[in-house]
């Protein structure tokens, strides 16, 4: 997802010598062409993420595009304030880019785990929210979030699902991305999970539940009519994310669902359930170990369909 | 600009902040009247600003990091002739744009809405480096109160600012001395302040913040760094009772207390 976020900055700075690209001292071995390319539109901050939002904001005040990058929860909690009454509320196109989004580093432990940042953010009125699952996607977020007014989030992952047949998929900014056909059960993704949640539903498929995978990309503004379809269309709602369950996407779903009576017979928010993760492992480890793996997923539609069967 | 009695708009600032607080039931009068001078210098002699074209690119840019004395800004914006005075009168008033924290929105003249503490300063440095990116030849002030300096996002700001040779900002803090509570040095002491400034890069300079001329003294001049005035001023500044005085950070001056207000700043009530 980092090469195709730098190929996307770079392409943009080439064009706009007011887009400005600032790091709270992360990006090793990521950003030093850029800075050898674009001086002028490179900064870095030090390790300060208040100040990085506070001069982001004077900045884009004066006519800048500003894509502001960190690891974790670092260019998000760190300075939340700053991202509400100075970003938000003044309504500047200041971008912020997190990598290492859910588990991404999840040997570094605690701290460094992102769990809560999607919900955090669902809280910002008018922040674009943007959640890639694949390469392409990551692409059109940086110039979706380039055009679009107003700040924007944009979750980024170590993981990514590849799938070459989405090589050329059009990503529109609050539209779902279908990854899979299907029209039993729809599974809705953010982020690299989506590589489990794909396994998953193949292995449904062998089972004949036939799943249909949406990759949500856009959180806000998000998709009505794919939800709405998808509680039409098939049995219900499944949604994954590697992240804590209260108020991240899982629940924008449910919002949308209860706001506009859309009913799905099924519905089930997989993700972190109100807890810390203290525990160490590799992303994939820890996916399995909080039950959100293609396993957990698998078990929880066969039960469901149990359920709906007797 | 050369036309302005920087006194007399000092004192219309005072005044009419009384009777904004007074009307509105607000608070924070004696943090306005504190930096009623250095509003007055800014706005009466060294800020280039259009009324009529508040967003002429041309402009210094103002910033008021201590947002809780907003009615000073108001004022002054008023007196310069942005809005009509008689809007001030709406100052926090159901559905008013005047709220007791400074807000830029609907406010012409007005760059950001502070109010929380430790916000202007990175945003000021942020500006100051769009402007020299741009070579823009203008300014950026940003005026502080002594107790935000607990907040670390201004020493990360004032990091920042002298590393990147920002020489076209102007910090003034309005060292009153006094916070919510109690003194700065009984709080978190921040003595001693200048040679802390001066170590951190800046051109720290110390001055009267009621004495117009040592004020304008210290806001010219060419530099090489960031420059930071600490104005030693008196909270509440030009009433007598309120002076010195830390409930007046939070209490609203009504009956006799107005009467003698107006009264010390020489205004018929």
């Amino acid at each position: 997802m980092r090469d195709a976020l730098m190929e996307s900055l770079f392409e943009l700075a080439e064009k706009d010598p007011n887009i400005m690209l600032l790091t709270g001292d992360l990006g090793y071995g990521v950003f030093e062409e850029f800075e050898k390319t674009y001086p002028n539109q490179y900064l870095n901050v030090g390790v300060a993420e208040q100040n990085m939002i506070g001069v982001a904001t004077g900045l884009a005040l004066e006519g800048k595009t500003i894509f502001t990058y960190s690891i974790g929860n670092f260019p998000t909690l760190r300075c939340l304030e700053q991202i509400r009454n100075d970003a938000c509320y003044h309504e500047l196109n200041i971008n912020i880019i997190a990598t290492g989004g859910g588990f991404s580093y999840g040997g570094l432990g605690m701290s460094h785990h992102a769990t809560e940042d999607i919900a955090i953010m669902r809280a910002l009125p008018n922040m674009t929210i943007l959640i890639p699952t694949t390469a392409e996607e990551t692409s059109s977020s940086v110039v979706n979030l380039y055009h679009n007014k107003g700040a924007g989030y944009l979750r980024l992952d170590k993981s990514k699902f590849t799938d070459a047949s989405l090589a050329h998929s059009k990503n529109v900014l609050g539209k779902v991305n279908i990854l899979r056909e299907g029209n039993d059960i729809t599974l809705i993704v953010v982020g690299g999970i989506a590589d489990e949640v794909m396994k998953a539903a193949s292995e449904l498929s062998n089972k004949k539940i036939e799943c249909r995978v949406l990759s949500l990309y856009s959180i806000r503004p998000i998709d009505k009519d794919a939800i709405k379809m998808a509680c039409k269309e098939t049995m219900g709602i499944v949604t994954i994310e590697e992240g804590n369950l209260a108020g991240g996407m899982g629940s924008a779903i449910a919002e949308v669902c209860m706001d506009n009576k859309f009913k799905p017979k099924i519905f089930k928010r997989v993700g972190l359930e109100e807890r810390y993760s203290a525990v160490v492992g590799s992303q994939n480890y820890l996916r399995s170990y909080y039950k959100m793996d293609s396993m957990a997923i698998i078990d929880f539609v066969l039960k469901e369909y149990e359920k709906l069967l007797k | 600009m050369e036309g302005i009695n920087t006194e007399e708009l000092a004192r219309k600032i005072r005044i009419h902040a009384v009777k904004m607080v007074n009307k509105g039931g607000s608070s924070h009068i004696g943090s306005v009247l504190s930096i009623a001078d250095i509003l007055a210098v800014l706005y009466g002699r060294v800020i280039n600003y259009r009324p009529n074209d508040p967003k002429w690119d041309g402009r210094d840019r103002f910033i008021l990091s201590k947002g809780h004395a907003g009615v000073g800004v108001y004022a002054v914006l008023a007196e310069c002739g942005f809005f009509n005075i008689k809007e001030l009168d709406k100052h926090y008033q159901n559905g008013s744009i005047f709220s007791g924290h400074v807000s830029h929105k609907g406010v012409p003249g007005v760059e950001l809405s502070t109010g929380s503490l430790g916000h202007g300063l990175p945003v000021a440095a942020g500006m100051a480096l769009a402007l020299k990116i741009d070579k823009k030849p203008h300014r950026v002030f940003v005026v502080m109160s002594d107790g935000e300096l607990d907040e670390g996002s201004n020493w990360e700001a004032f990091m920042f600012a002298s590393h990147h040779c920002l020489n076209n900002l102007v910090a003034i803090i309005d060292r009153n001395k006094l916070q919510s509570m109690k003194s700065t040095e009984e709080t978190l002491a921040l003595e001693p302040l200048l040679s802390k400034l001066d170590a951190f890069g800046w051109d720290a300079i110390e001055t009267d913040g009621h004495n117009h001329e040592e004020l304008l003294n210290a806001i010219q001049g060419e530099t090489d760094k960031p420059r930071v005035i600490i104005a030693n001023t008196t909270k509440g500044k030009g009433v007598s009772y309120m002076e010195n005085k830390v409930e007046w950070h939070y209490r609203t001056p009504t009956g006799e207390f107005f009467e003698q207000a107006m009264k010390d700043l020489g205004e018929e009530s």
